[in-house]
């Protein structure tokens, strides 16, 4: 059974007005957070659920939201993360474009569950025609009274806005993000103080994904409880799973946690196999930063079992075999994608990206991007390879933020589980420039059949 | 990297800031300079690329040091610094979009514009760039024009093709 509880009316013709979203029990949630429950209860709710952070890092909702510090006459602020710009995600563009009173409704439960009377919404400024989007729907949710000074008769208040960034991906980085919001560069900072004691302006924030927020409102509509019955073991509820590259039906697909990466990948109700009728190659299963992983090794762990979209089958194995869930971006390779140029491309926009405060990732970055150049190019020398891995090494684990870390694993993984491709083009400099090195033993072990699904 | 090329003044017209007021009442008092990006998109839009003369006006605006400004457009990419053609083709050069032929679209895109990324046309109407993951993964290759930054998804040749000329016939 796949339930939907995210994408359920999405197909619903004029979804994105006010008026068709209320037909279809919109805004049951804020009726009933605000007239029936304290915003404590609200965060219980959360905290029973199960939710775990859609963005890509998978910590609980709940928990985060009551680590929120409450001083007398210090404001709160909830902000969310819509600077979705991690490669292969695509999902909240998608849910703000076709259902974005879903997000502003989440946002407005959300804050009353934290106490924020004024919340932000940080969209990534390419997103000009989903900001408008949003500023329409938050324009018709203040006119009928879900916004403003106290809705519904509650007595809370709450101002919503929306704040363009400028193009970096380091702004998806929560204190990164609270920087630009500030209206500096997305440095991030230092922590602690995390952002739920010091956030924007020196407040206690909350940042939050924009899936993460808008699932809140069928937890509050149905109970944590209902909620958590979804999914499997921790990995509760559903994901919005991006998918893209060498696949049939690439597109934004709502599961429920613990779908089979097989049947996601070649049943009809999803992926509907691979583009053309080639062969799978590798999968990216959580955004570019997530360790790369053959054919073989995303299809089923070590142990044989099959391989899960779930946050615990996804890492099984550590990242020696198995990967993580992130952000949902799954990019499928088939067999004419080459390898090395793919991590050569990746380690490129790290380079370009890193804000460039730590010497390990600004640094570091540039020499994956050059050495990974010259072996792409038929430049490239065997002892390239390990370089790679060591400088890849040196940066893990040695940065402010998580970037260093997202630039680092697929190099890494790329060379752990593909070193023969590497080097091939080293030895074959001239066959590597005209063609490619083909499956070899990434082979998907599995014809590439359809799964019968009820 | 900022270079001054520009020297002449400019103003900002009342229409202008007046959006600059609007957005201004979105922050707690005191903490204006958050308006910063939101009135850099909107200079932007209106001057085609955010000249030093107009980061100056906007620092004097938002009471904040020019150098507040500066810092700000040399970090995020979407200001240009240079002046640009009308039209921007902002290509996606990330992964998973040259999975399925973005490269082949920034090749075709030089050669029908004649002019190398970062160039203008003669005419002025067009220049282009390749940019990181533009969150359109699933719908790739795509591109995207500012300043309403309309998306241009699935992209073929022909449909690159049909786009150039629509916004060439647009000129007359």
């Amino acid at each position: 059974m796949a339930r939907k509880l995210l994408l359920e009316h999405i197909d619903v013709a004029g979804i994105n007005t006010l008026e068709v979203y209320r037909k279809q029990g919109g805004y049951r949630a804020v009726e009933k957070a605000l007239k029936k429950l304290s915003p404590e209860d609200v965060v219980d709710e959360v905290k029973k659920s199960g939710l775990r952070g859609r963005g890509g890092a998978g910590f609980p909702t709940g928990m985060k939201w009551s680590f929120l510090a409450k001083p007398e006459g210090k404001a709160r602020y909830l902000v969310c993360n819509a600077d979705e710009s991690e490669p292969g995600t695509f999902k909240d563009r998608y849910l703000m474009t076709n259902i974005p009173h879903l997000l502003i409704e989440g946002m407005i439960v959300s804050s009353y569950a934290l106490g924020a009377n004024t919340s932000y919404i940080y969209v990534r400024g390419e997103m000009m025609p989903q900001i408008r989007i949003l500023e329409k729907a938050i324009a018709e949710a203040k006119a009928a009274g879900f916004l403003g000074k106290n809705i519904l008769g509650s007595g809370y208040d709450l101002e919503l806005y929306v704040q363009p960034g400028g193009g970096a991906y380091i702004c998806g980085e929560e204190t990164a993000l609270i920087e630009s919001l500030e209206g500096k560069r997305g440095n991030p900072r230092i922590k602690p103080p995390f952002p739920a004691i010091s956030g924007v302006w020196g407040c206690p924030t909350v940042v939050n994904n924009v899936e993460s927020i808008a699932a809140v409102v069928s937890i509050i509509n149905d109970g944590g409880d209902e909620y958590a019955k979804v999914g499997i073991g921790r990995s509760t509820g559903t994901k919005l799973i991006s998918a893209s590259g060498n696949l049939a039906k690439p597109g934004v697909y709502e599961i429920e946690l613990g779908l089979s990466v097989e049947e996601f990948i070649y049943s009809e109700k999803y992926c509907g196999g691979m583009a053309n009728g080639k062969r799978l190659k590798a999968v990216v299963a959580g955004g570019s930063s997530v360790p790369i992983l053959p054919a073989n090794l995303i299809l089923k762990t070590t142990n044989g079992e099959n391989r899960l979209m779930s946050y615990e089958s996804l890492a099984d194995g550590g990242f020696a075999t198995g990967t993580m869930l992130g952000s949902g971006g799954f990019i499928a390779f088939d067999e004419d994608a080459c390898i090395v140029r793919n991590t050569w491309n990746y380690s490129r926009f790290y380079h370009h990206e890193s804000c460039g405060q730590c010497s390990p990732c600004r640094e570091g970055t540039g020499w994956m991007e050059k050495v990974l150049h010259r072996l792409e190019y038929g430049h490239g020398a065997m002892s390239d390879i390990d370089l790679l891995v060591d400088v890849a090494k040196n940066i893990e684990g040695n940065t402010i933020c998580p970037l260093g870390d997202a630039a680092a694993w697929p190099v890494a993984s790329a060379i752990r589980h593909f070193r023969d491709e590497f080097e091939w083009h080293v030895k074959h400099p001239e066959k590597a420039l005209k063609g490619n090195y083909g499956l070899a033993h990434y082979a998907d072990p599995l014809p590439p059949v359809v799964v019968e699904t009820v | 990297m900022l270079k001054v090329t520009e020297t002449q003044e400019i103003t900002f017209s009342k229409e202008l800031l007046k959006q600059f007021d609007e957005i201004l009442t979105r922050y707690p008092e005191g903490k204006h300079k958050s308006a910063l990006l939101p009135i850099l998109h909107l200079v932007q839009a209106e001057f085609g690329w955010v000249s030093t003369p107009a980061m100056d006006k906007v620092a004097a605006y938002l009471h904040i040091l020019p150098i507040e400004v500066y810092e700000v457009t040399t970090f995020y990419t979407m200001f240009f610094l240079q002046p640009q053609g009308k039209y921007v083709l902002e290509v996606c050069r990330t992964g998973p979009c040259t999975l399925v032929g973005a490269e082949k679209m920034m090749q075709h895109i030089e050669k029908k514009l004649g002019v190398k990324e970062g160039e203008v046309t003669k005419d002025g109407l067009f220049s282009w760039r390749g940019v990181e993951c533009l969150a359109a993964c699933g719908m790739a290759p795509v591109l995207q024009i500012g300043p309403d930054y309309t998306y241009y998804e699935h992209l073929t040749t022909e449909k690159v093709d049909a786009l150039v000329d629509e916004l060439k016939s647009k000129k007359a």
